[in-house]
């Protein structure tokens, strides 16, 4: 991941209006060549961190670097980035060729140079001969490749991307996602892409920032976030789980009247959840080592084309009045069979995968 | 008489149970078209004074206009140099009012719903003030800057009043335009200015063009400004004709309307070609 592309450096930006806080003193390294995914839910003000990035908006305070250049008052259109918006916001005066060809021709190239780089870009995005279509010709997807070519056109070192995959449909979401990131991979570019679709950012990042009413909750690889999640928000808003409430009392973890195991260090007394992931939960026999058991009744089992999704209702008297959420995966099972509803069950989250949150 | 019985509309309603409706429209549009059009044949009069029907006719009234002369005694330049005045202030009022208008709607609707609704009320206001009273001010400011009977005096006043409706119409077309485009065209290396030329005014170039020609009817057909501060060689022709009038009621007035009735409905023809085009 090595490259020459520039690298960001974000430091304590904060952007009011009025009293309200669209950031609050967010830091963060965008290193070179990296894909960093800004994943928030809605409102929580990745749109004005990019727009802080794009010179659209002027924090309150705070700096913002490319390279080793300070850029927070340097305006948009000299900042040379690529970037790609949410509803394409194609030239409809336009066709395509001169969409794709117009930063070029701000940036004063002739005529061959022009049509040379649009013609490659035209062929990055998989759009070779549709140079002559006029904007309202293109279908959704074909839209994006083009809003896509034509910020890649000038070969930016920097790409932002404001949900740009938010408009398709699902199939053609997902192939997208996996071009997108072969895109950046092939090009020498930072890029700082912006989403809500957790399983999005999880599927093409480098690096997540999660980011909640506009500050910074937690930076990590997709796997660090998914599988430590630093705090409650987020260990509910990245992939599926049950936040059960546990408590610690002198280095013991207790959920309802009965003693687990967490994969951490104890910590203080005191209130906390304890996450659990749907899929880390197996059938137990009884038998296994380091695993906490729950005990409960199957209250729903629900077939849901490659899982089968179980509501377990755990046994009050040891857990407490609370249910939790298990994914068996259909076809590796074979020979176990399906709990079904009303079922008396016993599942097991090895130590390693109980952990606490606050 | 079957065709009666013929769907008029997608509720299956026949036509003879619109009839009345058609009539009645007819009848409005009539009534809102006649009033004007009586000049026109009172325009080919060979009458000395004006009548209508005419008994005989001529295009004498058409020579008077035409071919007039400047010592008509009645305080203004001759028929064609009035009409030329005109026209020279109503092109300039184009230039006047159609960039400060189009400026304003473009600030407009980048600022925010609370300044816009401070702004756009004071930027129309000239509109709703009744006009003599706009004339009147603008008067007595002309005369401290020996402005009055002016060419340039008589552009501002115009412009004042044409600017509002610039306003309107280029407002409206800003609202159906994303300004997300302008946004893109800078992040791609366009300055604020170009993106405007570039992005933005291709998009919405046929209601500027119908602002244009907005602009220079509103100033072509306007009288009240012109009796305050036009006179003498400046006259305009609407305050020439008014002042025609006032002395002698001289049928040169019907074929000098006629003209002006033809050059006006084919320029608001031309806006209504225009307005439609899609931007
Ligand atoms: N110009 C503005 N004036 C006032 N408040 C604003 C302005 N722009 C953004 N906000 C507020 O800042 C917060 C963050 O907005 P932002 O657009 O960054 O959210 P987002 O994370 O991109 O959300 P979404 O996923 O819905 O696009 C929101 O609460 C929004 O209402
Ligand atoms: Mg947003």
């Amino acid at each position: 991941m090595q490259s020459n592309a520039l690298n960001i450096s974000i430091n304590d930006v904060t952007k009011t209006y009025g009293d309200f806080y669209a950031l609050k003193d967010v830091s963060l390294e965008v290193k070179s060549g990296e894909f960093l995914t800004l994943l928030g839910p809605s409102g929580s003000g990745k749109t004005t961190l990019l727009m802080v990035l794009a010179g659209f908006t002027r924090p309150d305070y705070g700096s913002v670097k490319f390279g080793n250049e300070e850029v927070v008052t340097k305006p948009p259109h000299l900042r040379d980035i690529g970037m790609v918006f949410q509803n394409y916001a194609l030239f409809p005066h336009m066709n395509v060729e001169q969409n794709i060809g117009y930063p070029q021709k701000l940036r004063g190239k002739s005529k061959s140079e022009v049509k040379e780089s649009v013609a490659e870009a035209l062929s990055i995005v998989k759009l070779d001969g549709l140079g002559h279509r006029g904007v309202a010709e293109l279908s959704g997807g074909q839209k994006q490749r083009v809003a896509l070519a034509r910020a890649i056109v000038f070969k930016p070192q920097i790409l932002l991307m404001d949900e740009p995959l938010s408009a398709l449909d699902k199939k053609l979401r997902e192939e997208m996602q996996i071009e997108l990131r072969q895109l950046h991979d092939s090009l020498t570019m930072t890029t700082v892409y912006v989403t809500h679709d957790q399983k999005e950012a999880l599927t093409m990042s480098d690096r997540i920032a999660v980011i909640n009413d506009g500050e910074l909750k937690q930076l990590g690889s997709p796997n660090e976030i998914y599988t430590n999640p630093n705090n409650a928000f987020i260990a509910d808003f990245i992939g599926e789980s049950s936040l059960l409430p546990a408590k610690v009392i002198s280095n013991k973890t207790y959920l309802g009247a009965s003693e687990i195991m967490i994969s951490h260090p104890s910590k203080d007394d005191g209130d906390y959840l304890l996450v659990i992931r749907p899929e880390k939960l197996f059938l137990a026999n009884g038998k296994e080592k380091d695993t906490n058991l729950f005990s409960g009744i199957v209250e729903g089992s629900i077939f849901q084309g490659e899982s089968q999704l179980l509501v377990i209702k755990l046994d009050p008297g040891s857990f407490g009045e609370q249910s939790l959420r298990m994914r068996l995966p259909n076809g590796s099972n074979i020979g176990q069979k399906v709990p079904i509803s009303g079922e008396k069950i016993s599942v097991g989250l090895r130590k390693s995968d109980s952990f606490l949150v606050e | 008489m079957s065709f009666l019985n013929r769907n008029v509309s997608e509720t299956q309603i026949r036509l003879k149970d619109r009839l009345w409706l058609y009539i009645f429209s007819i009848l409005v549009l009539f009534l809102l078209i006649v009033p004007s059009l009586v000049v026109i044949p009172m325009s080919f009069s060979g009458s000395q004074y004006l009548e209508f029907p005419p008994k005989s006719f001529s295009l004498r009234w058409y020579e008077a206009y035409f071919f007039s002369s400047s010592d008509n005694g009645m305080g203004f330049n001759d028929w064609m140099g009035a009409t030329w005045t005109s026209i020279k202030v109503a092109v300039l009022t184009i230039f006047v009012a159609t960039p400060i208008g189009t400026m304003a709607a473009y600030g407009l609707s980048n600022s925010s719903a609370r300044v816009r609704g401070i702004l756009f009320p004071i930027m129309i206001s000239p509109m709703a003030v009744p006009i003599i009273l706009v004339a009147i001010g603008l008067f007595y400011f002309f005369v401290q800057f020996k402005m009055v009977n002016s060419i340039t005096g008589l552009v501002l006043g115009h412009s004042l009043v044409a600017m509002p409706l610039v306003l309107i119409i280029v407002l409206s077309a800003l609202r159906n335009y994303d300004m997300n485009q302008e946004k893109v065209a800078r992040s791609l290396g366009a300055s604020r200015l170009r993106a405007f030329f570039e992005i933005t005014l291709p998009q919405i170039k046929f209601s500027i063009i119908s602002a244009c020609l907005i602009s220079f009817l509103t100033s072509f057909d306007e009288v009240i400004i012109s009796l305050f501060v036009s006179g003498g060689d400046n006259s305009t022709i609407t305050r020439a004709m008014f002042l025609a009038l006032r002395d002698q009621i001289d049928p040169t007035i019907a074929a000098i309307s006629t003209v002006l009735i033809i050059i006006s409905s084919g320029l608001l023809l031309l806006t209504q070609l225009f307005g439609d085009k899609k931007d």
